[in-house]
């Protein structure tokens, strides 16, 4: 079964470091696995923590975020507060019985295209040998904040 | 209407502590206008009701209901289901009915270790005994609720019209929403599009906290009782004290920050936050000082249970709506019951 699992990974990136790594490693033919689905966000202290939790409950098997190295941020010092929303994050998801390889963030330098491919390989491995994560998603019931006019014409 | 010709009032407790069902009396004077204007018709609290008489009712025959408590059994969806039915006008009131409130917290584990803190914990004799839905006696079949794996909020079962947050409501916010139905019932004032928040604003409850801000750079995060020392003036957050203001929806007048204690979040997410939680955590972690692992890790340390300090309110409405061993119980159990009504 685990045999013909392909992990689904979104990846966050930066658009001043990772995602130009990520190009730089297209544009050199540096290859990496096609299971992460790579968004670029302008910075990754632009990274809401939600963006994680709605990707781990919508289907993803793990996240990948992505930014400037320590003292490298476009924006000054925005990484840094990537960094600690992702070690408390990381702290949270581990109550809620998600494993630690399946949100990981890593520094990647524009240069970096041949460091992030590798992060990205070890990682879809890593994913792979944990299995899906396969978060249920909510069955039976109305979505919050239904429109209540259309029940009540439906049981009236 | 009923004989009297008052439109028809009722309130049912579901998985919650019946604090909202005390706020309601807290309204004080106004409870005379609730009287005046509407013939209770069911409210288990307050008076004598079968569950048959609410399904003997007309369909849509009462006007408000208000029903407080999170979806923790068999019961609750029963009469949630049943009251959505009868009634024009459902609000869930309160955190639990909102956002699944304190209860919902124990969606962060399985039935079975829950059921073991409960039942095989020091606070009982019963060692070992569980709770069985079914169990035969000399006289017949005894039947109690079944126990879901994850406590839902009301809107996660049937339709809600409004929303009401609180842990309770605030009396005036009440007060307010009595009013305008009422007003509303009369024509003289327009109900909110259905799923609206009533009873609240819009904005956080640090908008509303008279404490002064100024720039956060918090070195460790610490317990309120083990400070020497609370500036009266200064935000609690600025202290180091995790105070849930900065994510929590407005409305209450910022009571407890005033009184020297935590906001702990119990109006739920302020307008437009889709995780309660992951907002909480952003603004937390975003005034963490440190710059090193070590060092973030050292101040986070203060926080000892982040999930129940983000979601203390707020789980079963989260995105991921509790622990992965509760949802994939829950998962598995829809799953054969699917099965077993397929044949």
């Amino acid at each position: 079964m685990t045999d013909s699992f392909e992990p689904v990974l979104i990846g966050f990136t930066c658009n001043w470091c990772s995602y130009r790594a990520a190009d730089l490693a297209g544009t050199a033919r540096v290859k990496y696995p096609p299971n992460i689905r790579l968004l670029r966000l302008m910075c990754s202290g632009r990274l809401d923590p939600t963006f994680v939790l709605k990707a781990l409950a919508s289907g993803a098997d793990g996240v990948l975020i992505t930014g400037c190295h320590p003292g490298e941020c476009h924006y000054l010092e925005q990484n840094y507060k990537a960094l600690r929303r992702y070690l408390l994050l990381r702290r949270m998801l581990a109550q809620m019985g998600i494993e630690p390889e399946r949100v990981k963030l890593v520094w990647a330098s524009a240069a970096e295209g041949v460091k992030l491919a590798e992060e990205i390989t070890r990682m879809v491995e890593d994913v792979r040998a944990l299995g899906p994560l396969n978060w249920p998603q909510r069955h039976n019931g109305a979505a919050p904040h239904a429109d209540a006019t259309a029940i009540k014409e439906g049981t009236a | 209407m009923s004989a009297n010709g008052k439109p028809k009032f009722a309130m049912y407790w579901a998985a919650g502590c019946g604090g909202c069902e005390i706020a309601v009396l807290n309204i004080h004077e106004k409870i005379l206008d609730v009287d005046a204007n509407f013939e209770v018709v069911f409210w288990p609290v307050a008076m004598d009701a079968k569950y048959q008489d609410v399904e003997a009712m007309p369909d849509g025959s009462i006007t408000l209901t208000l029903f407080d408590g999170g979806i923790r059994n068999s019961e609750n969806e029963m009469l949630a289901r049943l009251l959505r039915r009868k009634s024009q006008i459902l609000v869930a009131f309160g955190s639990c009915a909102c956002q699944g409130g304190i209860p919902g917290l124990a969606n962060l584990s399985a039935t079975e270790s829950l059921f073991a803190a409960v039942y095989d914990g020091i606070s009982t004799d019963s060692q070992g005994v569980r709770p069985q839905a079914v169990w035969q006696v000399p006289e017949g079949e005894l039947h109690i609720p079944e126990f879901y794996p994850v406590l839902k909020t009301l809107a996660q079962v049937v339709p809600v019209d409004y929303f009401m947050p609180g842990c309770p409501p605030e009396p005036h916010q009440i007060a307010a929403v009595v009013d305008l139905v009422i007003q509303a019932l009369h024509g003289q004032a327009e109900l909110p599009p259905p799923g609206s928040i009533i009873g609240a604003s819009c904005s956080t409850v640090c908008d509303e906290c008279p404490r002064a801000r100024n720039v956060k750079h918090i070195r460790a995060f610490e317990r309120i009782q083990n400070l020497a020392h609370i500036d009266p003036t200064l935000c609690l957050l600025e202290q180091g004290l995790p105070c849930n203001g900065p994510a929590t929806r407005s409305g209450c007048g910022a009571l407890c920050p005033q009184a020297g204690a935590l906001c702990i979040g119990c109006y739920g997410p302020a307008e437009g936050v889709l995780d309660y939680g992951a907002r909480l955590l952003s603004a937390f972690a975003s005034v963490v000082d440190g710059s090193t692992p070590e060092e973030i890790e050292r101040c986070l340390d203060g926080i000892p249970d982040p999930a129940g300090q983000m979601y203390r309110f707020g789980l079963a409405n989260s995105l991921l709506r509790g622990g992965r061993a509760a949802c994939e119980e829950e998962a598995e159990q829809e799953l054969s019951y699917e099965a077993a009504h397929h044949d």
